[in-house]
Protein backbone atom coordinates (compact mmCIF):
# COMPACT_ATOMS: atom_id res chain seq x y z
CA UNK A 1 0.00 0.00 0.00
CA UNK A 2 1.80 3.61 -1.01
CA UNK A 3 0.65 6.82 0.93
CA UNK A 4 0.21 10.33 -0.93
CA UNK A 5 0.33 13.39 1.69
CA UNK A 6 -1.17 16.42 0.09
CA UNK A 7 -0.54 19.30 1.97
CA UNK A 8 -2.90 22.17 1.63
CA UNK A 9 -6.60 21.68 1.28
CA UNK A 10 -7.19 24.21 -1.02
CA UNK A 11 -8.27 24.92 -4.27
CA UNK A 12 -5.17 23.21 -6.12
CA UNK A 13 -4.68 20.59 -2.87
CA UNK A 14 -8.46 19.75 -2.65
CA UNK A 15 -8.53 18.89 -6.63
CA UNK A 16 -5.41 16.63 -6.61
CA UNK A 17 -6.71 14.93 -3.41
CA UNK A 18 -10.19 13.92 -4.55
CA UNK A 19 -9.04 12.68 -7.47
CA UNK A 20 -5.95 10.86 -6.14
CA UNK A 21 -8.66 9.07 -4.04
CA UNK A 22 -10.97 8.47 -6.70
CA UNK A 23 -8.06 6.85 -8.84
CA UNK A 24 -6.44 4.92 -6.42
CA UNK A 25 -9.24 3.03 -4.71
CA UNK A 26 -9.23 1.84 -1.33
CA UNK A 27 -5.73 -0.21 -1.99
CA UNK A 28 -3.68 3.13 -1.04
CA UNK A 29 -3.90 6.24 1.32
CA UNK A 30 -4.50 9.69 0.11
CA UNK A 31 -3.74 11.57 3.67
CA UNK A 32 -4.62 15.54 3.53
CA UNK A 33 -3.41 17.77 5.93
CA UNK A 34 -4.82 21.40 6.12
CA UNK A 35 -5.23 23.74 9.03
CA UNK A 36 -8.94 25.13 8.21
CA UNK A 37 -12.01 23.05 9.54
CA UNK A 38 -13.52 24.43 6.44
CA UNK A 39 -13.06 24.71 2.57
CA UNK A 40 -13.66 27.89 1.38
CA UNK A 41 -14.41 29.03 -2.35
CA UNK A 42 -12.27 32.35 -2.03
CA UNK A 43 -13.37 34.10 -5.22
CA UNK A 44 -16.82 34.70 -3.68
CA UNK A 45 -15.28 36.60 -0.60
CA UNK A 46 -15.69 39.19 -2.52
CA UNK A 47 -18.94 38.85 -2.21
CA UNK A 48 -19.03 38.41 1.27
CA UNK A 49 -17.09 41.31 1.96
CA UNK A 50 -19.52 43.75 0.50
CA UNK A 51 -22.10 42.31 2.75
CA UNK A 52 -24.05 40.43 -0.48
CA UNK A 53 -23.23 36.68 0.93
CA UNK A 54 -22.43 35.12 4.13
CA UNK A 55 -19.34 33.17 5.59
CA UNK A 56 -21.46 30.16 5.44
CA UNK A 57 -22.58 30.47 2.08
CA UNK A 58 -18.67 30.31 0.58
CA UNK A 59 -17.19 27.81 3.64
CA UNK A 60 -18.44 24.18 4.29
CA UNK A 61 -16.80 21.73 6.69
CA UNK A 62 -14.15 19.17 5.30
CA UNK A 63 -14.38 16.50 7.43
CA UNK A 64 -17.41 14.89 6.36
CA UNK A 65 -16.46 15.26 2.33
CA UNK A 66 -13.35 13.58 3.08
CA UNK A 67 -14.76 10.74 5.33
CA UNK A 68 -16.87 10.59 2.20
CA UNK A 69 -13.86 10.16 -0.06
CA UNK A 70 -11.95 7.75 1.97
CA UNK A 71 -9.55 10.38 2.49
CA UNK A 72 -7.34 10.73 6.04
CA UNK A 73 -7.68 14.11 7.10
CA UNK A 74 -5.46 16.22 9.50
CA UNK A 75 -6.79 19.08 10.47
CA UNK A 76 -3.05 20.79 11.24
CA UNK A 77 -0.21 22.60 9.63
CA UNK A 78 2.46 20.88 8.31
CA UNK A 79 5.80 22.71 9.68
CA UNK A 80 9.36 20.81 7.70
CA UNK A 81 9.61 18.26 5.57
CA UNK A 82 12.27 15.49 5.87
CA UNK A 83 12.69 13.94 2.39
CA UNK A 84 15.25 11.88 3.20
CA UNK A 85 13.76 9.93 6.29
CA UNK A 86 16.03 10.38 9.44
CA UNK A 87 18.83 8.59 10.97
CA UNK A 88 16.64 5.25 12.46
CA UNK A 89 14.58 5.44 9.29
CA UNK A 90 14.70 6.15 5.01
CA UNK A 91 11.04 6.71 4.93
CA UNK A 92 10.22 10.45 4.01
CA UNK A 93 7.79 12.04 6.36
CA UNK A 94 6.26 15.45 7.55
CA UNK A 95 6.24 16.85 10.63
CA UNK A 96 2.29 18.64 11.30
CA UNK A 97 1.30 20.81 14.26
CA UNK A 98 -2.41 20.29 14.88
CA UNK A 99 -4.55 23.37 14.78
CA UNK A 100 -7.85 20.89 15.73
CA UNK A 101 -10.00 21.99 18.93
CA UNK A 102 -8.55 19.66 21.71
CA UNK A 103 -5.06 18.76 20.22
CA UNK A 104 -3.79 22.47 19.29
CA UNK A 105 0.51 22.34 19.34
CA UNK A 106 0.30 18.33 18.98
CA UNK A 107 3.09 17.90 16.72
CA UNK A 108 3.08 13.97 14.43
CA UNK A 109 5.57 12.62 11.82
CA UNK A 110 3.59 11.34 8.70
CA UNK A 111 5.13 9.09 6.52
CA UNK A 112 5.06 9.05 2.85
CA UNK A 113 5.74 7.55 -0.28
CA UNK A 114 4.66 11.06 -2.44
CA UNK A 115 4.17 14.13 -1.77
CA UNK A 116 2.20 17.26 -2.80
CA UNK A 117 2.84 20.43 -2.05
CA UNK A 118 -0.48 22.70 -2.33
CA UNK A 119 -0.08 25.05 0.73
CA UNK A 120 -0.86 28.10 -1.43
CA UNK A 121 0.61 31.97 -0.20
CA UNK A 122 1.58 33.04 3.38
CA UNK A 123 -0.19 36.38 3.34
CA UNK A 124 2.62 38.14 4.22
CA UNK A 125 1.10 41.59 5.53
CA UNK A 126 4.39 41.58 7.61
CA UNK A 127 6.48 43.13 4.59
CA UNK A 128 4.66 46.45 4.36
CA UNK A 129 4.79 48.57 7.98
CA UNK A 130 0.99 49.00 9.14
CA UNK A 131 -0.21 46.28 6.70
CA UNK A 132 0.09 43.63 9.44
CA UNK A 133 2.84 41.69 11.22
CA UNK A 134 3.79 37.99 11.13
CA UNK A 135 0.57 37.13 13.10
CA UNK A 136 -2.04 38.64 10.02
CA UNK A 137 -3.67 41.46 9.11
CA UNK A 138 -3.33 45.37 11.14
CA UNK A 139 -5.32 47.75 12.77
CA UNK A 140 -5.59 49.97 9.71
CA UNK A 141 -6.61 48.03 6.53
CA UNK A 142 -8.81 45.20 5.73
CA UNK A 143 -8.55 42.36 3.45
CA UNK A 144 -11.05 39.53 1.55
CA UNK A 145 -8.33 36.81 1.41
CA UNK A 146 -9.99 34.86 3.88
CA UNK A 147 -13.99 34.51 4.52
CA UNK A 148 -13.55 35.76 8.45
CA UNK A 149 -11.22 38.96 6.73
CA UNK A 150 -13.99 39.27 4.36
CA UNK A 151 -16.57 39.53 7.21
CA UNK A 152 -14.34 42.24 8.74
CA UNK A 153 -14.07 44.12 5.70
CA UNK A 154 -17.79 44.34 4.87
CA UNK A 155 -18.43 45.20 9.02
CA UNK A 156 -16.43 47.86 8.41
CA UNK A 157 -17.77 49.09 5.26
CA UNK A 158 -21.16 49.24 6.58
CA UNK A 159 -19.52 51.85 8.86
CA UNK A 160 -18.27 53.82 6.21
CA UNK A 161 -21.81 53.63 4.65
CA UNK A 162 -23.67 54.73 7.63
CA UNK A 163 -21.10 57.83 7.90
CA UNK A 164 -22.00 59.31 4.26
CA UNK A 165 -25.82 58.60 5.24
CA UNK A 166 -24.79 60.64 7.52
CA UNK A 167 -23.04 63.12 5.81
CA UNK A 168 -20.04 62.47 6.45
CA UNK A 169 -17.33 61.90 3.10
CA UNK A 170 -15.43 58.62 2.27
CA UNK A 171 -12.87 57.99 0.92
CA UNK A 172 -12.15 54.55 -0.19
CA UNK A 173 -8.15 53.06 -1.33
CA UNK A 174 -8.08 49.37 -2.88
CA UNK A 175 -5.31 48.18 -4.17
CA UNK A 176 -2.05 46.36 -3.75
CA UNK A 177 0.19 46.97 -0.41
CA UNK A 178 3.46 46.06 -1.90
CA UNK A 179 5.74 46.80 -4.78
CA UNK A 180 5.73 42.66 -5.46
CA UNK A 181 1.88 41.69 -5.17
CA UNK A 182 0.00 39.50 -6.96
CA UNK A 183 -3.57 39.27 -7.14
CA UNK A 184 -4.82 42.38 -8.60
CA UNK A 185 -7.61 40.43 -10.49
CA UNK A 186 -9.37 39.94 -6.58
CA UNK A 187 -8.44 44.00 -5.63
CA UNK A 188 -9.76 44.53 -8.94
CA UNK A 189 -13.45 42.85 -8.03
CA UNK A 190 -13.36 44.62 -4.80
CA UNK A 191 -13.03 48.06 -5.81
CA UNK A 192 -15.75 48.10 -8.39
CA UNK A 193 -18.09 45.83 -5.97
CA UNK A 194 -17.66 48.55 -3.25
CA UNK A 195 -19.19 51.16 -5.98
CA UNK A 196 -21.54 49.06 -6.99
CA UNK A 197 -23.03 48.61 -3.21
CA UNK A 198 -22.33 52.20 -2.70
CA UNK A 199 -25.02 52.90 -5.31
CA UNK A 200 -27.43 50.70 -3.99
CA UNK A 201 -27.26 52.40 -1.12
CA UNK A 202 -27.85 55.54 -2.84
CA UNK A 203 -24.58 56.81 -0.85
CA UNK A 204 -22.38 57.10 -4.35
CA UNK A 205 -21.88 60.40 -4.21
CA UNK A 206 -20.33 60.82 -0.98
CA UNK A 207 -17.28 58.50 -1.64
CA UNK A 208 -14.28 59.26 -3.66
CA UNK A 209 -12.73 55.65 -4.85
CA UNK A 210 -9.29 55.35 -5.71
CA UNK A 211 -7.33 52.55 -6.94
CA UNK A 212 -3.70 52.13 -5.94
CA UNK A 213 -1.19 49.04 -7.41
CA UNK A 214 2.21 47.66 -8.38
CA UNK A 215 0.99 46.96 -11.73
CA UNK A 216 3.05 49.70 -14.65
CA UNK A 217 -0.61 50.23 -16.66
CA UNK A 218 -3.71 49.41 -15.17
CA UNK A 219 -4.87 46.31 -16.76
CA UNK A 220 -1.88 44.78 -16.04
CA UNK A 221 -3.17 41.90 -13.67
CA UNK A 222 0.27 40.52 -13.04
CA UNK A 223 0.03 38.62 -16.62
CA UNK A 224 1.94 41.42 -18.57
CA UNK A 225 -2.10 42.52 -19.83
CA UNK A 226 -3.78 41.01 -22.56
CA UNK A 227 -5.43 41.88 -26.00
CA UNK A 228 -8.09 40.96 -27.02
CA UNK A 229 -9.89 39.98 -30.28
CA UNK A 230 -12.91 43.34 -30.32
CA UNK A 231 -14.62 44.39 -33.11
CA UNK A 232 -11.58 43.51 -35.63
CA UNK A 233 -9.16 45.07 -33.41
CA UNK A 234 -6.43 43.30 -31.18
CA UNK A 235 -6.98 45.54 -27.99
CA UNK A 236 -5.14 46.28 -25.16
CA UNK A 237 -6.61 45.57 -21.44
CA UNK A 238 -5.28 48.79 -20.56
CA UNK A 239 -7.84 49.89 -23.00
CA UNK A 240 -10.86 48.62 -21.42
CA UNK A 241 -9.39 48.79 -17.86
CA UNK A 242 -9.05 52.68 -18.14
CA UNK A 243 -12.42 52.83 -19.81
CA UNK A 244 -14.21 50.82 -17.02
CA UNK A 245 -12.35 53.09 -13.97
CA UNK A 246 -13.61 56.51 -15.76
CA UNK A 247 -16.66 54.79 -16.51
CA UNK A 248 -17.17 54.11 -12.52
CA UNK A 249 -15.03 57.41 -12.07
CA UNK A 250 -12.33 55.37 -9.84
CA UNK A 251 -9.01 57.36 -9.74
CA UNK A 252 -6.11 55.31 -10.22
CA UNK A 253 -2.35 55.27 -8.81
CA UNK A 254 -0.07 52.74 -10.67
CA UNK A 255 3.66 51.51 -10.62
CA UNK A 256 3.30 51.97 -6.74
CA UNK A 257 5.06 50.36 -3.99
CA UNK A 258 3.34 50.91 -1.07
CA UNK A 259 6.20 50.92 1.65
CA UNK A 260 3.94 52.30 5.23
CA UNK A 261 1.10 52.29 6.18
CA UNK A 262 -0.92 54.28 9.25
CA UNK A 263 -4.34 55.14 10.73
CA UNK A 264 -5.53 56.59 7.32
CA UNK A 265 -3.00 56.87 5.37
CA UNK A 266 -0.65 54.68 3.04
CA UNK A 267 3.05 55.76 2.00
CA UNK A 268 4.09 55.02 -1.32
CA UNK A 269 6.96 55.09 -3.92
CA UNK A 270 6.06 55.06 -7.65
CA UNK A 271 8.10 53.88 -10.84
CA UNK A 272 9.30 57.55 -11.33
CA UNK A 273 11.40 57.10 -7.99
CA UNK A 274 8.92 59.61 -6.44
CA UNK A 275 7.24 59.49 -3.04
CA UNK A 276 4.06 60.23 -2.14
CA UNK A 277 0.88 59.40 0.11
CA UNK A 278 -2.52 58.57 -0.19
CA UNK A 279 -5.67 59.31 2.61
CA UNK A 280 -7.76 57.07 2.73
CA UNK A 281 -10.89 56.54 5.42
CA UNK A 282 -11.34 52.24 4.26
CA UNK A 283 -8.40 50.49 2.66
CA UNK A 284 -8.25 47.32 1.35
CA UNK A 285 -4.95 46.56 0.01
CA UNK A 286 -3.99 43.06 -1.05
CA UNK A 287 -0.43 41.72 1.17
CA UNK A 288 2.60 40.18 -1.13
CA UNK A 289 2.39 36.34 -0.91
CA UNK A 290 5.33 33.91 0.29
CA UNK A 291 5.58 30.35 0.72
CA UNK A 292 4.08 29.10 3.90
CA UNK A 293 7.63 28.34 5.49
CA UNK A 294 8.13 24.96 5.27
CA UNK A 295 11.62 24.00 6.59
CA UNK A 296 13.59 20.67 4.65
CA UNK A 297 15.68 18.49 6.76
CA UNK A 298 17.72 15.63 5.17
CA UNK A 299 18.81 12.58 6.89
CA UNK A 300 21.45 14.02 8.78
CA UNK A 301 19.45 16.55 10.06
CA UNK A 302 21.13 19.04 8.40
CA UNK A 303 18.52 22.37 6.99
CA UNK A 304 18.38 21.91 3.44
CA UNK A 305 15.47 24.34 2.91
CA UNK A 306 17.34 26.18 0.07
CA UNK A 307 17.86 23.39 -1.87
CA UNK A 308 14.01 22.18 -1.69
CA UNK A 309 12.58 26.13 -1.87
CA UNK A 310 13.29 29.17 -3.52
CA UNK A 311 14.08 32.67 -1.45
CA UNK A 312 10.11 33.41 -1.57
CA UNK A 313 9.44 30.21 0.05
CA UNK A 314 7.89 28.58 -2.55
CA UNK A 315 8.88 24.97 -3.59
CA UNK A 316 11.16 24.46 -6.93
CA UNK A 317 9.99 22.58 -9.74
CA UNK A 318 10.68 21.47 -12.92
CA UNK A 319 11.22 25.26 -14.07
CA UNK A 320 14.02 26.97 -15.59
CA UNK A 321 14.90 29.29 -12.76
CA UNK A 322 18.38 30.28 -14.75
CA UNK A 323 16.44 32.36 -17.02
CA UNK A 324 18.35 35.28 -16.56
CA UNK A 325 17.02 39.13 -17.48
CA UNK A 326 13.89 39.98 -19.04
CA UNK A 327 14.95 39.34 -23.01
CA UNK A 328 16.00 35.98 -22.29
CA UNK A 329 12.19 34.07 -21.00
CA UNK A 330 11.15 31.90 -22.81
CA UNK A 331 7.83 30.13 -22.50
CA UNK A 332 9.78 27.01 -22.24
CA UNK A 333 10.84 28.42 -18.79
CA UNK A 334 7.88 27.45 -17.39
CA UNK A 335 7.18 24.26 -15.35
CA UNK A 336 5.32 21.38 -16.74
CA UNK A 337 5.33 18.43 -14.64
CA UNK A 338 5.17 19.97 -11.34
CA UNK A 339 7.77 17.67 -9.89
CA UNK A 340 11.03 18.99 -7.43
CA UNK A 341 14.13 18.32 -9.23
CA UNK A 342 16.04 16.97 -6.19
CA UNK A 343 12.53 14.21 -5.03
CA UNK A 344 11.09 12.90 -7.55
CA UNK A 345 8.33 12.16 -5.35
CA UNK A 346 7.46 15.22 -4.35
CA UNK A 347 5.39 17.74 -6.26
CA UNK A 348 4.12 21.14 -6.08
CA UNK A 349 1.24 22.62 -7.38
CA UNK A 350 -0.89 25.60 -6.87
CA UNK A 351 0.34 28.91 -5.68
CA UNK A 352 3.08 26.71 -4.04
CA UNK A 353 5.51 26.02 -6.68
CA UNK A 354 8.02 28.91 -7.15
CA UNK A 355 7.58 30.35 -10.99
CA UNK A 356 10.95 30.72 -12.73
CA UNK A 357 9.88 34.83 -13.12
CA UNK A 358 7.42 37.13 -13.27
CA UNK A 359 5.43 37.34 -16.15
CA UNK A 360 5.20 41.34 -16.30
CA UNK A 361 8.06 42.81 -17.29
CA UNK A 362 10.25 43.56 -13.90
CA UNK A 363 10.60 47.51 -13.13
CA UNK A 364 11.90 49.04 -10.11
CA UNK A 365 12.20 53.13 -9.10
CA UNK A 366 15.75 54.87 -9.66
CA UNK A 367 16.13 54.06 -6.12
CA UNK A 368 16.10 50.42 -6.59
CA UNK A 369 12.41 49.19 -5.48
CA UNK A 370 11.60 46.54 -7.59
CA UNK A 371 8.19 47.01 -8.40
CA UNK A 372 7.01 44.59 -10.20
CA UNK A 373 3.58 42.53 -10.05
CA UNK A 374 4.23 38.52 -9.46
CA UNK A 375 3.04 35.57 -11.16
CA UNK A 376 -0.91 35.27 -10.60
CA UNK A 377 -1.93 31.40 -10.45
CA UNK A 378 -5.63 31.75 -10.57
CA UNK A 379 -8.10 29.04 -9.66
CA UNK A 380 -8.53 27.37 -12.95
CA UNK A 381 -4.65 26.70 -13.24
CA UNK A 382 -4.24 25.82 -9.70
CA UNK A 383 -6.75 23.20 -9.80
CA UNK A 384 -5.38 22.18 -13.70
CA UNK A 385 -2.60 21.60 -11.82
CA UNK A 386 -3.89 19.31 -9.07
CA UNK A 387 -5.26 17.48 -11.52
CA UNK A 388 -2.36 16.49 -13.22
CA UNK A 389 0.18 16.81 -10.23
CA UNK A 390 -3.01 13.81 -8.80
CA UNK A 391 -2.82 11.98 -12.10
CA UNK A 392 1.03 11.67 -12.25
CA UNK A 393 1.54 10.07 -8.97
CA UNK A 394 -1.40 8.08 -9.20
CA UNK A 395 0.49 6.99 -12.14
CA UNK A 396 3.02 6.07 -10.55
CA UNK A 397 1.50 4.48 -7.36
CA UNK A 398 -0.47 1.74 -9.87
CA UNK A 399 2.05 1.28 -13.03
CA UNK A 400 5.69 2.00 -11.63
CA UNK A 401 8.22 4.35 -10.52
CA UNK A 402 8.84 5.22 -13.90
CA UNK A 403 5.32 6.01 -15.65
CA UNK A 404 5.51 9.19 -17.23
CA UNK A 405 4.70 12.07 -15.80
CA UNK A 406 1.45 14.29 -17.22
CA UNK A 407 1.91 17.88 -18.07
CA UNK A 408 0.10 21.26 -17.47
CA UNK A 409 2.38 24.25 -17.92
CA UNK A 410 1.22 27.97 -17.99
CA UNK A 411 2.46 28.56 -21.15
CA UNK A 412 0.36 25.92 -23.02
CA UNK A 413 -2.49 26.66 -20.79
CA UNK A 414 -5.63 28.48 -20.93
CA UNK A 415 -7.62 30.31 -18.37
CA UNK A 416 -11.59 31.64 -18.12
CA UNK A 417 -11.48 34.39 -15.37
CA UNK A 418 -14.42 36.06 -14.44
CA UNK A 419 -14.07 39.40 -12.12
CA UNK A 420 -17.19 40.59 -10.83
CA UNK A 421 -17.86 44.49 -11.10
CA UNK A 422 -20.95 44.03 -8.81
CA UNK A 423 -23.75 41.55 -7.45
CA UNK A 424 -27.08 41.64 -8.88
CA UNK A 425 -29.40 39.26 -10.61
CA UNK A 426 -30.17 41.85 -13.22
CA UNK A 427 -28.10 44.79 -11.51
CA UNK A 428 -24.76 42.94 -11.48
CA UNK A 429 -21.97 42.94 -14.07
CA UNK A 430 -18.60 41.00 -14.00
CA UNK A 431 -15.58 41.21 -16.94
CA UNK A 432 -15.67 37.55 -18.64
CA UNK A 433 -12.00 36.64 -19.91
CA UNK A 434 -10.51 34.23 -21.25
CA UNK A 435 -6.96 34.31 -22.03
CA UNK A 436 -4.82 32.00 -23.81
CA UNK A 437 -2.11 31.02 -22.72
CA UNK A 438 -1.33 32.16 -19.75
CA UNK A 439 1.99 32.78 -19.98
CA UNK A 440 2.56 34.66 -23.16
CA UNK A 441 4.26 32.97 -25.81
CA UNK A 442 6.14 35.56 -27.74
CA UNK A 443 7.74 33.11 -30.39
CA UNK A 444 4.27 30.87 -31.53
CA UNK A 445 2.38 34.35 -31.06
CA UNK A 446 4.34 36.99 -32.24
CA UNK A 447 3.99 40.74 -31.12
CA UNK A 448 0.84 39.91 -28.31
CA UNK A 449 2.41 36.84 -27.27
CA UNK A 450 -0.94 35.03 -26.74
CA UNK A 451 -3.54 33.13 -29.06
CA UNK A 452 -6.14 36.35 -30.13
CA UNK A 453 -8.68 33.45 -31.35
CA UNK A 454 -8.95 32.34 -27.88
CA UNK A 455 -8.20 35.67 -25.68
CA UNK A 456 -11.19 37.60 -25.35
CA UNK A 457 -13.31 39.65 -22.96
CA UNK A 458 -16.29 41.74 -21.73
CA UNK A 459 -18.18 43.03 -19.77
CA UNK A 460 -22.28 42.63 -18.56
CA UNK A 461 -24.75 41.11 -16.77
CA UNK A 462 -23.96 37.39 -18.70
CA UNK A 463 -20.44 37.88 -17.25
CA UNK A 464 -22.08 38.36 -13.45
CA UNK A 465 -24.48 35.17 -14.16
CA UNK A 466 -21.16 33.18 -15.22
CA UNK A 467 -20.07 34.09 -11.74
CA UNK A 468 -22.91 33.60 -9.39
CA UNK A 469 -23.50 30.21 -11.31
CA UNK A 470 -19.39 29.37 -10.99
CA UNK A 471 -19.82 29.86 -7.38
CA UNK A 472 -22.27 27.18 -7.08
CA UNK A 473 -20.62 24.61 -9.45
CA UNK A 474 -17.43 24.66 -7.97
CA UNK A 475 -18.70 24.27 -4.29
CA UNK A 476 -20.57 20.94 -5.56
CA UNK A 477 -17.80 19.97 -7.16
CA UNK A 478 -15.64 20.54 -4.07
CA UNK A 479 -18.09 18.71 -1.85
CA UNK A 480 -18.33 15.72 -4.38
CA UNK A 481 -21.43 15.78 -5.66
CA UNK A 482 -22.94 13.25 -7.67
CA UNK A 483 -21.23 14.65 -10.95
CA UNK A 484 -18.37 16.15 -9.45
CA UNK A 485 -15.97 14.66 -11.65
CA UNK A 486 -17.61 16.30 -15.18
CA UNK A 487 -17.00 19.58 -13.79
CA UNK A 488 -13.94 21.15 -15.11
CA UNK A 489 -11.43 22.61 -13.16
CA UNK B 1 -28.56 67.28 -16.88
CA UNK B 2 -27.94 62.88 -16.77
CA UNK B 3 -24.20 62.11 -15.80
CA UNK B 4 -22.41 59.97 -18.75
CA UNK B 5 -19.52 58.31 -18.09
CA UNK B 6 -17.67 60.11 -20.50
CA UNK B 7 -18.21 63.87 -17.94
CA UNK B 8 -15.71 61.78 -15.55
CA UNK B 9 -13.02 62.02 -17.87
CA UNK B 10 -10.37 65.20 -16.23
CA UNK B 11 -8.72 67.33 -19.26
CA UNK B 12 -5.15 66.27 -19.00
CA UNK B 13 -5.66 63.45 -16.19
CA UNK B 14 -5.25 60.01 -15.54
CA UNK B 15 -7.76 59.14 -17.60
CA UNK B 16 -7.87 61.91 -20.61
CA UNK B 17 -7.06 59.51 -23.16
CA UNK B 18 -9.69 56.39 -22.59
CA UNK B 19 -12.44 55.95 -24.37
CA UNK B 20 -15.60 55.45 -22.44
CA UNK B 21 -18.82 54.01 -23.67
CA UNK B 22 -21.86 55.47 -24.62
CA UNK B 23 -25.86 55.25 -22.96
CA UNK B 24 -26.32 52.58 -25.68
CA UNK B 25 -23.27 50.07 -24.94
CA UNK B 26 -23.74 50.91 -21.17
CA UNK B 27 -27.72 49.84 -21.43
CA UNK B 28 -26.82 46.81 -23.18
CA UNK B 29 -24.24 45.49 -20.36
CA UNK B 30 -27.77 44.80 -18.39
CA UNK B 31 -30.18 44.12 -20.84
CA UNK B 32 -31.95 40.81 -19.90
CA UNK B 33 -32.40 39.83 -23.56
CA UNK B 34 -29.32 40.65 -25.07
CA UNK B 35 -26.83 39.53 -22.15
CA UNK B 36 -29.00 36.55 -22.23
CA UNK B 37 -27.65 35.79 -26.12
CA UNK B 38 -23.95 37.11 -24.59
CA UNK B 39 -24.17 34.23 -21.86
CA UNK B 40 -25.08 31.35 -24.31
CA UNK B 41 -21.56 32.71 -26.48
CA UNK B 42 -19.40 33.64 -23.48
CA UNK B 43 -20.24 30.36 -22.49
CA UNK B 44 -19.13 28.47 -25.78
CA UNK B 45 -15.98 31.03 -26.05
CA UNK B 46 -14.93 29.71 -22.29
CA UNK B 47 -15.93 26.15 -22.59
CA UNK B 48 -13.46 26.03 -25.96
CA UNK B 49 -11.02 27.29 -23.80
CA UNK B 50 -11.46 25.21 -20.87
CA UNK B 51 -11.11 22.05 -22.92
CA UNK B 52 -8.03 22.93 -25.23
CA UNK B 53 -6.15 23.42 -21.14
CA UNK B 54 -6.94 19.91 -20.60
C1 LIG C 1 -10.06 37.51 -2.63
C2 LIG C 1 -9.61 36.59 -3.71
C3 LIG C 1 -10.41 36.45 -4.84
C4 LIG C 1 -10.01 35.59 -5.86
N1 LIG C 1 -10.81 35.46 -6.96
C5 LIG C 1 -10.46 34.60 -7.93
C6 LIG C 1 -11.30 34.42 -9.07
O1 LIG C 1 -12.33 35.06 -9.21
N2 LIG C 1 -10.93 33.53 -10.01
C7 LIG C 1 -9.77 32.80 -9.89
O2 LIG C 1 -9.47 31.99 -10.75
N3 LIG C 1 -8.95 32.95 -8.82
C8 LIG C 1 -9.27 33.85 -7.85
N4 LIG C 1 -8.44 34.00 -6.78
C9 LIG C 1 -7.22 33.21 -6.71
C10 LIG C 1 -7.51 31.80 -6.18
O3 LIG C 1 -8.13 31.89 -4.93
C11 LIG C 1 -6.20 31.05 -6.09
O4 LIG C 1 -5.70 30.93 -7.40
C12 LIG C 1 -6.34 29.66 -5.52
O5 LIG C 1 -6.95 29.68 -4.27
C13 LIG C 1 -4.97 29.01 -5.43
O6 LIG C 1 -5.13 27.71 -4.98
P1 LIG C 1 -4.07 27.02 -4.00
O7 LIG C 1 -4.61 25.68 -3.72
O8 LIG C 1 -2.72 27.15 -4.58
O9 LIG C 1 -4.07 27.91 -2.70
P2 LIG C 1 -5.23 28.03 -1.62
O10 LIG C 1 -6.55 27.87 -2.25
O11 LIG C 1 -4.96 29.28 -0.86
O12 LIG C 1 -5.00 26.76 -0.68
C14 LIG C 1 -3.89 26.60 0.14
C15 LIG C 1 -4.27 25.72 1.29
O13 LIG C 1 -3.11 25.36 2.03
C16 LIG C 1 -3.38 25.50 3.40
N5 LIG C 1 -2.12 25.68 4.13
C17 LIG C 1 -1.49 26.82 4.42
N6 LIG C 1 -0.38 26.58 5.14
C18 LIG C 1 -0.30 25.24 5.29
C19 LIG C 1 0.61 24.38 5.95
N7 LIG C 1 1.70 24.85 6.59
N8 LIG C 1 0.36 23.05 5.92
C20 LIG C 1 -0.73 22.54 5.30
N9 LIG C 1 -1.63 23.33 4.67
C21 LIG C 1 -1.41 24.66 4.66
C22 LIG C 1 -4.32 26.68 3.48
O14 LIG C 1 -5.03 26.70 4.69
C23 LIG C 1 -5.21 26.40 2.28
O15 LIG C 1 -6.26 25.55 2.61
C24 LIG C 1 -8.79 34.89 -5.75
C25 LIG C 1 -7.99 35.06 -4.62
C26 LIG C 1 -8.38 35.92 -3.62
C27 LIG C 1 -7.49 36.09 -2.41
Amino acid sequence: MARLVVLGGGVSGHTAATFAAKWLGSAHEVVVVTPNAKWNWIPSNIWVGVGEMSKEEVTFDLAPVYAKAGIIYHQAKALGIHPEGNETSDKPYVVVESTEAGKVGKIENIEYDYLINATGPKLNFAATPGLGDANGLGEFTVSVCTADHAVHASHELQKCIEKMRKGERQKFLVGTGHGMCTCQGAAFEYIFNIEHELNKAGVRNMADLKWISNESFLGDFGVGGLHMNTMGFAVSSKIFAESLYTERNIDWVIGAHVNKVEAGKAHYELLDGTMGEESFDFAMLIPPFAGVGLKAISKTGEDITTTVFAPNGFMKVDANYNAGSYENWKASDWPKTYQNPTYKNMFACGIAFAPPHPISKPMSSPNGTPITPTPPRTGMPSGIMGKVVAQSVCDRILHGADAPLHEASMAHMGAACVASAGKGLFTGTAAAMTIYPVVPDFEKYPGTGRDLDYTFGEIGLAGHWIKHILHHLFIWKAKLKPGWTLIPE
Amino acid sequence: MEKKPEHNIKAYGNNFTTMTPGPFAVKMRTCVIWQFLRFLAINIKMIVVVRKSH
